[in-house]
């Protein structure tokens, strides 16, 4: 399958200029160019083209919020990539740089935008140079600044380093901390089109989000649609790693099943069985091998509790103790929690430390009840989705796998005998 | 001083902002590889450039992980072991990295060249164990590898006593002129 995401491994030197204008390379903003805003912001509608960030959002529909005559516009592209086991946004960035460029210069164009920004995980500091080599080739070639291609349209475009918080990937946050305060989310509304950066309208969209927009521009909605499913069209690129024999970025038509992702990355490694994967990174709830067969797409997941997410798939095999990799991601929603809140910032908090207890051999079967009681807690009281995402791996690996649980907790009258020997011996 | 060595820099900086306040990561990265840490003094250079509350800058520092405010080695080694790195081996990766360096995790080498850290998910996941020294990724590493590294970087910073990463992080501060 010819890549339309991933294009890099099929055409050599794609990152420069030259090479990605002789294959067909800023075509769609020519054609964006031509057409009115309006008629961009339609056909990317008609495309249907959901957010590929984690949400979901339709992007025309997004677009389409940004108030007509707004003065002043912003496009900000998600490039802060931080949940666990997700590197597909650094290989677009790395290796593909012009095709994001051109879909955030497409946006900018049809929400009457002057300025974009890259935010980029401060951590992709080596990665991002060529992304910003790139954008040096544009600029001299006339493709970002002052009339752009020719045209009377002026568009100005920055990278910009994050310093290291995954909070910083919710879209409010990223606006704070690109304005120079605390990466916290606020609550919406306002939603950022109406009110983002410096309070102006701001469009927030996934790298590999705006990597589809060329082609659709190009080669219209109905090329889009003609791969994935009809609620969940085009390509995706899946990132698979943990347990399989050939980890990496995989670029697959939406609707692919997870069975057959695990055979793309060369089956289990060494040969060993198949036990779980987290099919969102650490954000979404564990799958086991009843939802194999189930569709990597928005809502292939739902019959089986859980979430694609941005599409990051961690395989674990028999191998793996479900308590440790529970207690792993619990230890970075603490760790990432922007402690706005109470309940998510005193929740996880104590999932870790409940969860280190009956990891270390120490926990009583009540410790299992407390941790799903903390967690039920939580949801629907979190000012963002971290708060939610830190739940989902707990409570499903209880759901899935008590039994490992209960192996290492002692039952209460265990406990019980244990802490009355010391108390006996005092009465003594 | 940031602001007399790198005046066009920051200059520049500043102008690409429609509020100056946006420029404070990027000034506190610059001033970090420049000074190896954030000492108060650093971040009360950085605060007054920006034009903000020297504590302001003191709590992004404490909120960013990237940002160290005690003095660390010449080369941070982060290694990641979060989830889909553990799975393939970064635990024991990092054990081995802390009996070679013979220093705990957040320990620093007592010729203050090393200091090694466990962070989480780094972007490098399909290519664990892996970390990052100083902004840089080193993937699909071992044992031998990690002995490699830490003899290439002995070598440099015997070589070369200009330490940091100032270069690559002025170079896109200086991008547009
Ligand atoms: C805790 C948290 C972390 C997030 N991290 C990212 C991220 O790293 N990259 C991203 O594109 N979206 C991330 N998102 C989703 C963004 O809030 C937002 O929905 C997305 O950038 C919108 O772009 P899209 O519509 O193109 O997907 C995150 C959301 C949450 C709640
Ligand atoms: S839910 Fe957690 S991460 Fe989100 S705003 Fe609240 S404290 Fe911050
Ligand atoms: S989990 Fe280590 S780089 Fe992603």
């Amino acid at each position: 399958m010819a890549h339309v995401l991933l294009r890099h491994r099929d055409i050599e030197d794609l990152h420069k200029l030259d090479v990605y204008r002789r294959n067909g390379g800023y075509d769609g903003l020519k054609k964006a160019l031509g057409m009115t805003r309006a008629e961009v912001i339609d056909v990317v509608k008609a495309s249907n083209l959901r957010g590929r960030g984690g949400a979901g959002f339709p992007t025309g529909l997004k677009w389409s919020f940004i108030p007509k005559n707004a003065p002043e516009t912003y496009v900000l592209i998600n490039t802060d990539e931080s949940e666990t086991g997700t590197f597909k946004d650094r290989e677009l960035i790395e290796r593909n740089p012009h095709q994001v460029i051109e879909g955030a210069l497409i946006a900018a164009y049809a929400v009457n935008s002057r300025l974009v920004f890259n935010y980029i995980r401060g951590e992709y500091m080596d990665a991002a140079w060529a992304f910003e080599e790139a954008l040096r080739e544009c600029r001299e070639a006339g493709i970002v600044g002052r009339g752009i291609m020719g045209s009377d349209v002026d568009i100005e475009f920055y990278t910009h380093f994050g310093a290291g918080a995954y909070i910083c990937g919710e879209e409010t946050a990223l606006i704070e901390s690109l304005a120079g305060n605390l990466g916290q989310p606020w609550s919406k509304p306002p939603f950022p089109a109406v009110e983002g950066l410096y309070r102006k309208p701001t469009v927030v969209n996934n790298t590999e989000t705006l990597a589809n927009v060329p082609g659709i521009l190009v080669n219209g909605p109905d090329w889009f649609k003609s791969t994935g499913t009809e609620d969940s069209p085009g390509n995706k690129i899946v990132c698979i790693s943990g347990h399989v024999t050939t980890p990496g970025n995989y670029e697959v038509p939406l609707g692919t099943t997870y069975r057959e992702l695990l055979a793309m990355a060369g089956g289990m490694k060494d040969g060993k069985a198949f036990k779980a994967i987290l099919p969102s990174g650490g954000s979404g709830p564990i799958i086991t091998e009843d939802a194999l067969d189930a569709a990597c797409s928005y809502d292939g997941l739902t019959p089986f509790r859980s979430v694609m997410g941005s599409a990051s798939v961690i395989v674990m095999d028999e191998t793996t103790d479900m308590v440790w990799a529970a207690l792993k991601m619990i230890h970075f929603f603490r760790h990432e929690s922007c402690g706005k809140c109470t309940p998510c910032r005193e929740g996880t908090f104590w999932m870790e430390k409940v969860l280190h207890r009956i990891y270390d051999g120490h926990g009583t079967e009540a410790d299992i009840k407390l941790l799903e009681s903390v967690a039920n807690n939580m949801t629907g009281k979190c000012l963002c989705a971290l708060g939610e995402f830190a739940t989902s791996p707990v409570l499903s690996s209880i759901r899935h796998f008590l039994p490992e649980y209960k192996a290492k907790v002692s039952t209460a009258a265990q406990q019980a005998a244990r802490e009355s020997v010391p108390v006996a011996m005092v009465g003594r | 001083m940031l602001r007399d060595k790198y005046a066009t820099e920051i200059d520049a900086l500043l102008a690409r902002f429609p509020q100056r306040k946006s420029a404070v990561l990027h000034l506190m990265h610059l001033a970090q590889s420049e000074y190896g840490y954030l000492s108060e003094e650093a971040m009360r250079e950085v605060a007054d450039i920006v034009g903000v509350d020297a504590t302001h800058v003191l709590s992004l520092a404490g909120f960013y992980s990237l940002f160290y405010e005690e003095p660390v080695g010449r080369y941070v080694l982060e290694v990641c072991n979060d989830l889909a790195c553990a799975l393939r081996g970064a635990d024991e990766f990092v054990d081995m990295a802390s009996r070679k360096l013979d220093i705990p995790v957040e320990g620093t080498t007592n010729d203050g060249l090393f200091t090694l850290k466990t962070v989480m998910c780094l972007g490098g996941c399909d290519r664990a164990p892996m970390l990052q020294c100083n902004l840089k990724f080193y993937e699909n590493l071992d044992e031998s590898k990690f002995e490699a590294l830490i003899a290439e970087l002995r070598a440099k910073a015997a070589a070369d006593p200009e330490p940091s990463v100032v270069e690559r992080i002025i170079g896109y501060v200086a991008q547009v002129s």
